[in-house]
């Protein structure tokens, strides 16, 4: 986002900002908080506002090199840094090192005495003692309203603080003050938004339906565009992170390259080849259908390519899931053994859906998987509405496609009817909807599969059998008959009865075939005789003409002995 | 510090000389020669010079005086115009006048 701002206009002087370093933050903020300038973060107590201040000194100090000064005037220094301490803040190190000074400032209504006029210059010394002290480019005033409580002369105060926050602008320090929520519309129970006015942040805490959820908006941001929605946040033992939920640009890489589903059979109903990476996958279908199934397969195979996949769980416990699908022949934890796979098990009210939904940010950012299932989401609903939920799912579509990761989701239907619209309604964003239903046929149940839409690849329009054995899952063609499709033991029936017709046929083509070759014998015998017959007839003549001819040989012979003889030879 | 002799330890912070550091100066005087004549000493700190003891007596607010001793320290904010005021902040009575 900081960069998409910068690319905008040409750089007429824009506002410098400083990094918070807090996760999220500087996206919403484009770039941070405005640099040199105060910054105003209120909310009720326990929001969480002097934890982002100190993580906005203490990163400043570790990340940036930017050393920091943090004016507490709530908690003594060293309860501060005890309190830090658990999210890993080294507060005394860093003032050894010179990268934060840490200055409490005790009031006590009880000790002092006020008389006549007085400025708060000694403040200010303090302060830029402070500064001056270490170079501290960031400076934190938490809570500086307590001033307040201890002062009596407002009129000297109000003007003091005025003059505070113009001095720390001179300074150059980037500042951070924070400040108590007031009772009605004020952001502060003094009205400190007055004097800051160049960006206030409000955090918030609620609790809605017994689950909590904190949020952070800003309010204002003077000379700099910003996000304006209520952006969750959390806090763990990392500190804070804020979730840029809605960066709905939809400029997403789109990748050629396909992965497979783990199951070779819906690999081609899917054009062959299987689901594009980076695309989002929904299982859907009623109880029972195998959803889970499909997608502990498609892990299975996710983890056997050395791809690394994330498995959100809401039903069942890890251990549940590796037991059930050992069942199937698929041995999940291999994978586990291996970190190729990690489990994520939690119910669905154990905290709200921002709230889960900030941790699955951050785990996924941590873990860097390929690949991310969801099982299902249809268990969500019972910790938001409807809207809610599909608020809540189409951002995490679109920070898992942005990362180029590949998810699929499970989704509960409800009913058998099948509908158009899954529950969440978040069919339209998926770019590959494959449909697990029961087909009740002939007084049994079995399952089909088809795929309901595929984005952007030739796909099936057929519906499948799906067929879980423990050999695993595999889909198989359903029979289409005179009768019209038939399926379970329907299809068994009539492949058997093919198997018969088969062989049937096979046995009456081979009795066909001898006959033939007895008739070819036959004739064959009836030619050899036909044509000794006429050898025979042949012959005959033959012997007739030799005859003929050697009677005329000896006629003419006997002849010409006659006529000698008649001559008078006699 | 001596005991026996029960002396008021003063400490006046200022920063530089304004207006109010001066006026400031000037009531404690006057009030100190006044009420405790000869038990007291007076140590002006200027944090312009010496901003690192503002932390240590944790002081906010100019001009501060605060009392050391006799404990607990008790401090007395503002120019201390007030006479009472100052003489109640700092446990004085005016009564013990010698």
């Amino acid at each position: 986002m900081a960069k998409e701002i910068k690319k905008g206009k040409q750089d007429i002087a824009r506002l410098p900002k400083t990094l918070t370093g807090i996760p999220g933050l500087d996206d919403i903020t484009g770039g941070g908080l405005p640099t040199g300038r105060p910054t105003l973060i209120c909310g009720e107590a326990g929001c969480g506002k002097t934890l982002l201040a100190i993580q906005f000194i203490v990163k400043g100090a570790l990340n940036y090199d930017e050393p920091g000064v943090f004016v507490a005037f709530e908690e003594k220094a060293d309860e501060l840094a005890m309190n830090v301490a658990s999210l890993g803040f080294d507060l005394d190190q860093l003032q050894k090192d010179k990268l934060l000074k840490l200055d409490y400032v005790h009031i006590d209504r009880t000790e002092i005495e006020e008389t006549g006029e007085y400025d708060l210059e000694g403040l200010f010394i303090r302060i830029g003692y402070a500064i001056d002290s270490i170079g501290a480019k960031r400076v934190v005033l938490d809570t500086i309203e307590n001033l307040f409580g201890g002062l009596s002369n407002q009129s000297i105060l109000r003007a003091e603080l005025r003059r505070l926050f113009q001095w720390l602008k001179t300074k150059g320090v980037t500042a951070v003050i924070t400040g108590e929520r007031g009772d009605g519309n004020s952001l502060t129970r003094q009205g400190l938004e007055e004097y800051v006015s160049d960006c206030v942040i409000l955090l918030d805490h609620r609790v809605i339906n017994q689950i909590s959820t904190r949020r952070l908006r800003i309010i204002k941001y003077r000379g700099s565009i910003h996000g304006t929605n209520e952006y969750p946040f959390m806090i763990d033992e990392d500190g804070i992170s804020v979730l840029p939920v809605t960066a709905l640009k939809l400029n997403k890489e789109a990748s050629a390259e396909r992965i497979s589903s783990g199951i070779p059979a819906l690999d081609k109903m899917l054009g062959d080849k299987g689901f594009y990476k980076g695309n989002s996958i929904l299982v859907s279908g009623t109880a029972g259908t195998g959803k889970t199934s499909v997608a502990a397969s498609f892990a299975n195979h996710a983890c056997s390519e050395k791809k690394r996949c994330l498995y959100f769980a809401f039903e069942e416990s890890p251990k549940q899931i590796v037991r059930n699908m050992r069942s199937i022949s698929l041995n999940l934890q291999q994978w586990v053994d291996k970190g190729l796979l990690q489990f994520h098990a939690s119910r669905p009210t154990l905290y709200g859906l921002e709230q889960h939904l900030v941790s699955m940010h951050k785990m996924i950012k941590e873990f860097k998987p390929d690949v991310v299932i969801f099982d299902p989401i249809t268990n969500l609903i019972s910790v938001g509405s409807v809207s809610d939920v599909k608020s809540m799912l189409t951002r995490l579509i679109d920070f898992l496609l942005d990362e180029q990761i590949t998810v699929m989701f499970t989704a509960l239907s409800l009913n058998t009817v099948i509908n158009e619209q899954t529950d969440e309604g978040v069919s339209s964003l998926v770019d590959t909807w494959v449909m697990v239903r029961y087909i009740e046929y002939n007084g049994e149940r079995n399952r089909g599969v088809y795929i309901m839409k595929s984005r952007g690849m030739q796909h099936s329009n057929q519906v499948r059998e799906f067929v879980i054995s423990d050999r695993g899952i595999d889909l198989v063609d359903v029979y289409l008959g005179p009768n019209g499709v038939l399926i379970g033991s329907a299809r068994e029936a009539q492949m058997l009865q093919e198997l018969t017709d088969r062989v049937l046929h096979k046995n009456t083509v081979n009795m066909k075939d001898r006959e033939l070759d007895r008739k070819r014998k036959m004739l064959e015998s009836k030619i050899a005789s036909l044509r000794t017959e006429f050898e025979t007839t042949e012959e005959e003549l033959n012997r007739i003409n030799i005859e003929e001819e050697l009677v005329k040989k000896v006629t003419d012979e006997n002849r010409v002995e006659l006529v000698k003889r008649r001559k008078g030879e006699q | 510090m001596d005991i026996k002799e029960e002396k008021y330890q003063l400490r006046l912070y200022v920063a530089g000389k304004t207006a109010k550091s001066v006026t400031a100066l000037a009531n404690l005087k006057r009030y100190c020669e006044e009420h405790l004549k000869g038990e007291y000493v007076i140590e002006i700190i200027d944090l312009l010079e010496k901003p690192q003891l503002a932390e240590g007596d944790q002081i906010f607010a100019i001009p501060t005086l605060v009392r050391k001793v006799p404990e607990p320290i008790r401090k007395i904010i503002g120019d201390l115009s007030n006479e009472e005021k100052v003489l109640v902040g700092l446990d004085i009575r005016p009564v013990n006048k010698l």
